[in-house]
């Protein structure tokens, strides 16, 4: 086939042991790491809604874990995993149309995803606490 | 269904069941039209709920839900991260669990897990709205 690269310059199948680190790596992981965490937090949520539900006896004994410090943790990691993987979910979409997927672009919407999940929940706390 | 004749697959492995399942177009389809549901239900609930319940109080959260507007979107909310959250939990069992028993008995919770707490969480915002 005229124009194919001799053998040694040939693409060589994936060797695991002989990769570096990429942003791009980075947020597939982070998708799956926090899509599974959201499904525990999507379970957590079912819950509030049925203790709720369940009237202020059953709430009462729901309500002190949702403020304690622990609680407050968790809905800082729901936060930032929903944050996250609502901006590199936004960046998938993008690229189901093709667009985007150049190594340079998509390092540079890799890095947005990664700021907007460290920077919405900062503001959603900015917001509850200063704003409206 | 292609007719047998026209079909790539061996008759052997068409016989043991091997090669695609027919069903991926209908999985991608879906993960894709809950992934652009989610990307407005998802910041709307996050902003909206944490807006209006601060304090995670009982009194709070049951006018939150009370609201017509937050009742249909909540519902709305959890049917479509239910129905996601299963079918990118289906991909992630699909490429890490491997020994039948496992795979089939995880991917079996994943079906009836999010449905009978699905179920539930819908059940319990009726429940607030037109319980006695």
């Amino acid at each position: 086939m005229a124009g194919a690269l001799r053998p040694e310059d040939r693409p060589i199948s994936p060797h695991l042991s002989v990769w570096r680190w990429h942003v791009t790596m980075a947020t597939s992981i982070l998708h799956r790491f926090t899509g599974v965490g959201l499904y525990g937090a999507a379970i957590l949520f079912a819950l509030w809604l049925m203790a709720a539900a369940a009237g202020p006896e059953t709430y009462a004994e729901v309500e002190p874990h949702l403020t304690a410090w622990y609680g407050q943790i968790i809905m800082y990691l729901i936060a930032a995993s929903l944050a996250y993987h609502l901006a590199n979910g936004i960046r998938h979409l993008v690229f189901d149309t093709g667009a985007g997927l150049a190594p340079a672009d998509a390092d540079t919407s890799a890095w947005f995803a990664i700021l907007f999940g460290i920077a919405a929940p900062i503001g959603l706390w900015a917001l509850l606490s200063f704003g409206a | 269904m292609s007719r047998p004749e026209r079909s790539m697959r061996s008759a052997l492995g068409r016989v043991r069941h091997h090669g695609a399942a027919g069903e991926g177009t209908g999985h991608f389809i879906a993960m894709r039209w809950t992934s652009v549901a989610l990307a407005i239900l998802g910041p709307w609930f996050a902003v909206a709920a944490s807006l209006a319940i601060r304090d995670g109080g009982y009194t709070a959260t049951i006018d939150f839900l009370s609201d017509p507007v937050n009742a249909v979107g909540v519902i709305l909310l959890v049917v479509t991260s239910f129905y996601h959250m299963s079918l990118g939990m289906q991909e992630v069992i699909l490429d890490y669990i491997h020994r039948p028993f496992t795979k089939v008995l995880l991917l079996l919770l994943n079906a009836f897990v999010p449905l009978v707490l699905g179920a539930g969480a819908v059940f319990a915002v009726l429940l607030v709205n037109f319980g006695v």
